[in-house]
Parts: structure tokens; sequence; C-alpha cells
């Protein structure tokens, strides 16, 4: 019905489509659009513009969310590639990634278990430091190599990671708890 | 031959009229009434000049006849199961989710999804009290405005669930007023501190108000006002100090067994002697019983400290919880407001104090607050003049999420995802031929479905006979501007096939709806039908004058086809308000919004597109 939902998300912000991203860029460019299509300003309009700012705002909404984390932003630039990123069917790990993978997960259970907010919290950015490393492969895997399956690989170990992000999160908030 | 109403050059033909709108801050102990009026926003007393109405019902007599306020406030102990306090606690809430039944004086009807009261006037929901002290309050702001009320911003605590939302909109819908938006009492707050201190940075707003307790991260930057995270606990408040002194002074007069009046008596008089302590050190707890015997205790500042210490750190694990899913550290806050009546508290304020490093912000009414930045936002709602643009970018405070295999919950929207948001998710069948689904949708944290809120039960019917995991069922959940959640779903290999639109099980259906208005209009009589007629005028009135001013901006997005569909609809819709058809206006109404539906997306776009491009001029 609306030519917008067609356009892609860099897009819909005036940003240039690749991994490097200008974050305050984004954050300025997120907050005008957001205010053109918030409900809040047709909050007195008739239904049928209440229904269209109800899903530009949230397709807005989703185009900030997706770009913001580097992440889903590479899965998106992935997919806009046709390239399948294979996160739940491709499980195979270089070994010694695996290793590290088990390593982290048997101190994180100590630590949850030992409720010690502390060595959680020294887990979570040592987590960080190696997904900033990771991103920073990514970064040049998309934008300079455009080597789309070394990309989607690292979108793989991204996404290990980031599963045991999480289990420090909730760890982390059982033991503050 | 009708005359032509010729305009002075420069200006409108019809000038912009201002629409009254109201705030509405609907609280566990009071509740309050608030508008903006020549710019500034105002709390609206009653005739004897008090701000705060007390959020007490009592029904005096069979036929449904009610005191509210201060009236129902005063009877409280001799009648203590028809005259209803704090009835937000139980707002969207099962008999099971109060932890506190026992302790209250009320007579519970067990009924699905919601807990029921028991009355003299029959049988009672919390919806039908909190529509009794809304339908005051609307009274009080059609006394002192001029003109029609064009509708409300309610506030609810940010971590309401969606049942607690949707039982507060079925409220405000059952006392006849028009939502214009569910607000987050802390964003509300954000909002009237923000706008009057010209504040830029991140702020947290710590809320703690008669029984629930909110906290909301804010970055406040060049007029919009983005909550990075909320959190809280929407059974934790002022009234959890009252029962913990009640509780002492039992244990200190040696007294059990309290009948439900006395148990009031000895609660007000723990109110009092809190509220004494946030200006004395000592004060005196007393009351005489209905057997005559007095009950007189001395209480120092250091014993109520002492004896709400874990309520107090209690408050603190959601400020941490906020504060680490916003990513931000108490020492880059810049400044703490404080919002509720308990916030008055000292133990409270130092608390806050000693946790981030800095005094708390104590500047605007901690009452009041609320419903000032909830009149600030319908003003702007309603389509007024602002003096300034500025813009509210809200969160979903609990994640949203369906029952997977063995009684877990699988997260759909996370937490603190800015609204409004949609996520969809594909499901298959197991079975071959199997033409139905059932979904169970919760929210909540926790990783097991019984430790979830459980929103609503649904079954999909309908799906195409297909072997086991052929079929693609699309579910949509749609979390609206209100933080309101509705759930969609199709199967997508059949294209056409059926579209469920789910309404959660623990809202009220427009039959139980329909009932509540015509039990409540039984002794107000009122003319439903004269005043459908004209809401319905009002309503197509406005539309066109939107469509007409739209066309007048954007024309040139419309081919000549399309401007003659949308030229003969608002024609239609013109003649209709010219009878008296409520139905015929509504019709054309309709008409009017499904053909303009188009139009107002290509507006939308290149508005978008406008305010791209003025920020790359803003950025030079």
């Amino acid at each position: 019905m609306n030519p917008d939902f067609q356009q892609s998300h860099f897009a819909l912000f005036g940003l240039p489509e690749r991994f490097a991203l200008d974050v305050t860029q984004l954050d300025h460019a997120w907050r005008a659009v957001a205010a053109e299509v918030h409900p809040d300003r047709f909050a007195h309009a008739g239904d049928a513009e209440k229904r269209v700012a109800l899903m530009m705002a949230t397709r807005v909404n989703e185009a900030y969310r997706t770009l913001k984390s580097p992440l889903p932003r590479a899965r998106y630039l992935l997919t806009l590639a046709g390239v399948d990123t294979q996160e739940e069917t491709n499980t195979s790990m270089p070994a010694d990634f695996l290793m590290q993978q088990m390593e982290w997960r048997e101190a994180i259970e100590d630590a949850s278990r030992a409720r010690d907010a502390a060595a959680l919290e020294k887990l979570a950015v040592q987590l960080s430091d190696a997904s900033r490393a990771l991103e920073r492969q990514l970064g040049e895997a998309i934008d300079q190599e455009q080597d789309l399956d070394l990309a989607a690989a690292l979108v793989r170990k991204l996404r290990f990671l980031e599963k045991l992000g999480q289990e420090i999160d909730d760890a982390l908030e059982q033991a503050l708890s | 031959m009708a005359l032509l109403q010729i305009a002075e050059p420069g200006l409108s033909a019809a000038p912009h009229q201002h629409r009254n709108a109201i705030g509405i801050d609907l609280g566990t102990t009071n509740s309050l009434v608030a508008t903006v009026r020549s710019g500034s926003a105002t709390v609206l007393p009653d005739a004897d000049g008090n701000c705060l109405l007390p959020s007490v019902v009592r029904y005096l007599d069979e036929a449904g006849q009610v005191a509210i306020g201060h009236v129902a406030l005063t009877a409280i102990s001799q009648d203590p199961i028809n005259a209803i306090a704090s009835v937000k606690r139980l707002m969207g809430r099962g008999l099971k989710d109060i932890g506190e039944a026992g302790a209250l004086p009320y007579r519970f009807v067990d009924a699905p999804g919601m807990v029921q009261l028991q009355t003299r006037a029959g049988i009672k929901s919390p919806v039908e009290v909190s529509a009794e002290i809304l339908r005051a309050l609307k009274a009080r702001a059609e006394d002192s405005l001029t003109g029609d009320l064009m509708g409300a911003v309610i506030t609810v605590p940010a971590y309401f669930d969606d049942a607690q939302r949707q039982a507060t909109k079925d409220a405000a819908q059952l006392a006849g007023i028009n939502v214009l938006r569910l607000l987050n009492e802390p964003t509300a707050a954000a909002i009237a501190y923000g706008l009057d201190n010209g504040a830029e940075g991140i702020y947290v707003v710590y809320d703690l108000g008669g029984g629930t307790f909110d906290v909301s991260v804010l970055r406040l930057a060049k007029g919009v006002f983005e909550v990075l995270a909320t959190s809280g606990d929407s059974a934790l408040g002022g009234d959890d100090f009252d029962h913990r002194v009640y509780c002492w002074a039992l244990e200190e007069a040696g007294l059990s067994g309290l009948s439900p009046g006395d148990a009031r008596l000895l609660l007000s008089a723990a109110r009092q002697a809190k509220e004494a302590l946030s200006e004395h050190a000592h004060t005196r707890l007393s009351a005489v019983l209905q057997d005559g015997l007095l009950v007189d205790l001395a209480l120092a500042r250091d014993t109520f400290r002492d004896i709400s210490r874990n309520l107090v750190q209690k408050t603190l694990l959601p400020v941490k919880k906020a504060l680490r899913d916003a990513g931000i550290g108490a020492d880059q806050v810049k400044g703490v407001v404080m919002v509720g009546g308990a916030t008055r508290m000292p133990q409270i304020q130092q608390a806050v104090a000693e946790f981030f490093g800095q005094a708390p912000l104590n500047n605007l009414d901690p009452d009041k607050v609320v419903a000032l930045g909830a009149a600030i936002q319908a003003n702007l709602l309603a389509g007024n003049k602002q003096d300034e643009e500025w813009l509210l970018l809200d969160v979903i405070p609990l994640s949203l999420g369906i029952e997977t295999m063995g009684g877990l919950t699988e997260k759909i929207i996370p937490r603190n995802s800015t609204i409004p948001v949609a996520r969809a998710q594909e499901f298959t069948t197991f079975k071959d031929g199997q033409t139905a689904m059932s979904i169970h949708v919760l929210q909540g944290e926790r990783e097991l479905v019984s430790d979830c809120r459980s929103l609503a039960r649904f079954t999909l019917r309908g799906i195409p006979p297909m072997v086991a995991g052929a079929a693609r069922i699309r579910i949509t959940f749609q979390v609206d501007a209100d933080g309101l959640l509705s759930v969609s779903a199709r199967e997508q290999t059949s294209g056409a096939a059926a579209s469920i639109e789910v309404k959660p099980s623990y809202g009220l259906s427009d039959d139980d709806i329909g009932r509540m208005l015509s039990d409540s209009l039984a002794h107000v009589r009122d003319d439903i039908d004269a005043r459908k007629l004209r809401e319905a005028q009002v309503n197509a009135q406005g539309l066109i004058e939107a469509t007409r001013s739209a066309i007048a901006a954007d024309g040139d997005l419309l081919d000549a086809s399309e401007r003659n569909v949308i030229d003969t609809a608002l024609t239609a819709c013109e003649q209709a308000c010219l009878g008296e058809r409520t139905r015929d206006i509504n019709e054309a109404v309709g008409r009017l919004n499904q053909v303009t539906e188009a139009f107002a997306a290509r507006r939308m776009d290149r508005n978008i597109q406008r305010a791209l491009k003025g920020q790359k001029i803003g950025e030079l």
C-alpha cells in the first residue's frame, strides 16, 4: 500500500548501506523521523491517519533497533544481500572458539552459583571485549573485503557471544536480588 | 440561498479553537485532574479548594448511590466493607495475585481474570470502582471548563502490565471518558519537570506512590523525552510502610484479631504517624478502638526507619535494574526527580541521595507533578498550539512472550523496547491435517510460564489441513503507544486464510461494558442517543476539516481519480452531518477514513523526507 515499506532501513534514515555507522547520526535521524510519524502527533486525527502512524512508527522503531546494534545490523545487511546466516542450522565452529565458549560457560555457572556479582561483571567486560573484536572483523569483512560468507560465520560467532551475555545478565539479576 | 462566509485575509475562516483536554492521575491513595489553561498547567480543585481527591468510593445503598473522596474516606472505619480504598492495587489482578488479600477488609469474590468485591450495591469489579473516581474527576473538570471535553490522558504506573493497563482504559470508557493516551507516571513527571526546567541529559525519576513503585531512566535532549529503561514493583508503595507501622503497633499493644473497622482505624492512625515522622523525630500513634480500648504508643523516626529498612532496600533493586538495562552508571545521572507522596519520608530521601551520590530533586510538588505532566501531554495530543515542540518516546516495561514446549516462555518482544513496537513470529503445525493451534501469551521476565503473568490464551482455527510442518502461521504482536498489546495471526502459504484478532481474556467484553454502563446510568438519566449523535458530528467535522487542510497542503500527491474519490467521500460526510442519523455519519466517516489511508501514508513519507533534509541542514 505504501512505497515506504519497500525502502531499506538505511534509506529510511538517509544513511549509507554499510556496516560502519555513525551512531550519533542514526540517533538524530531516528528522532527526526520518529517525530514525524509518532502516534502522539495523530491523536486528534482521523482513524486512517492513526492507523498509518501506528504502522509507520512501529516500522521506524524496528529499523532503529535493527541498525543500532552491530549483530542485528550485520544480519540485516546479509539478508539484504541474500545471504543466509544459518544461525539455527550451522553450528560448526572452530575448536578453539568452542573451547573458549566452554570455559566462559563454566565461569558463568560458578559465579552464578556463588552469587558473585563482581565476578559476573568481570566476565561481562571480557565478553564485551571479545564481541568488540568480532565486530571489527565483521566491519572489515562486509565493508572492505565484501566477503559475505566470512561475515556470516562471524555473525554466528557473535550470536554465541550474545547468548552468553544474556546468561550473564540473567545471573547478575539473580545475584543482585 | 446561503451566504458565503468570507474570512478576513490572513485569518482562517475557522479559527483554531482551544480543545479542552485533561490529565488525570488516578492514584492509589489520591487522584487529581489537571489541565492547561493559557499556556500553563494547573491542577483543578473541587468547590472547597481541595486538589487531591482521596481515591475512596463508598457504596451508600442498594441502588448504587456513591460517595467519593473525603466523605467516603471519613466513613472508612465505620463502613469498611462498602468504602473501597486503594482499589488500584486490585486492577487487573486475580485473587491469587493479591498477596495481602487477607489484610484487606473487603469481601472478595474470585472471578476469572480479575477479583471482584461484594458490596451492599452488589458485586463490583475494581474497574467499576475506578470508573466512579474517574467520573468524579471528569465532573470536576467539566464544572471548571467551558465547552466540551475532548478527552483525557490517564496515567498508569510504568510497571503496570497489559492487564492492569487494559483495566484502567476500561474504567475510563465506563466513565464516558475518551482516552487520548495512557501515560506512564514517571514519564509524566519527567515531562513536567523537564519542560519547566529546560533539563538536558540523563535523568532518573524515582516514583514511590501509595501502592506502586516505578523508576525510569530518561535521556532528555532537544525536546525529546526518550525513556531508556524502566523498572519497578507494582505492589510496593506508601501503603506498605503504613502496614509496617500497623503491624508494629499490633505487636507493641499486644493486639490480635481486630474487626475490619478497628483494623481500618488503626491503619489510619499508622498512616498519620508515618506522615508526622516526615516532619518530626517523634510522634504518637493513638486510636480508640470500638470497644473503648485506647491504643497510645510513642514512635520515633529511628524505630520507623528500622522497621521499614527492607522496604527502602526493595526500591533500590529496580533502580539498579533500570540503570543496567539503560547501560548507564549512577555517576552519569544528572538529576533524580522525586515523585509520589511517599518520597517525603526522610529514609527514602537519604537512601536515594546515598545511592546516586547527589541530593534528589524535590522542587516540584510530588503529589501534583504527575497530573501536571499528563495535562501537558493531553494538551499536545488534543492538537492545541504549544510553546515548544516536544516528543515522547516511551518503552514497554515487561517482556512479552509465548508458551513453548515444557512450560517455558519464549520472549517475543523484550522489555524496554521503544513503543509502538511489533514483532512477528512464525509457527507451524506438528501433526498432519492439524487445523487448530493454541497460543498462550505471557508477560514477564522469568523463564517458567508459571512465574509470568498470563495475558491471553487463544486458539487459532481454520488453518488449512496440510502435512505436518507445512503450514506457516505468522503471529504478530503489536504494542501500541498506550503500551497495550494486540495479537493477530495469519496463515501464510494459503494466502488469504483466516486472520484472527484477539482480545486478551481479562479485558472487558463490549457486552460487559454495555451492562455496566446501563447499571451506572440507572440513576443518572442521560440522553445517550443525543450524546452519541453530537459526538459523531464533532468527530466527522474534525475529520472533514483535517482532510481539507491536508488536501490544501499536499493535494499534489493525489492524481485526478484519487482526488475525485476523496472529494466524493468528503461530500457524503458533509451531507451525513446535516442529518441526525448517527449511524449514517459514522459510516460516512469510516468511508472517508478508508479512502484517505494511502494519502495519509504518502503525506507522512513526504514529512519524513523533509525532516531528514532539515536534519542534514541542521548538521552543517
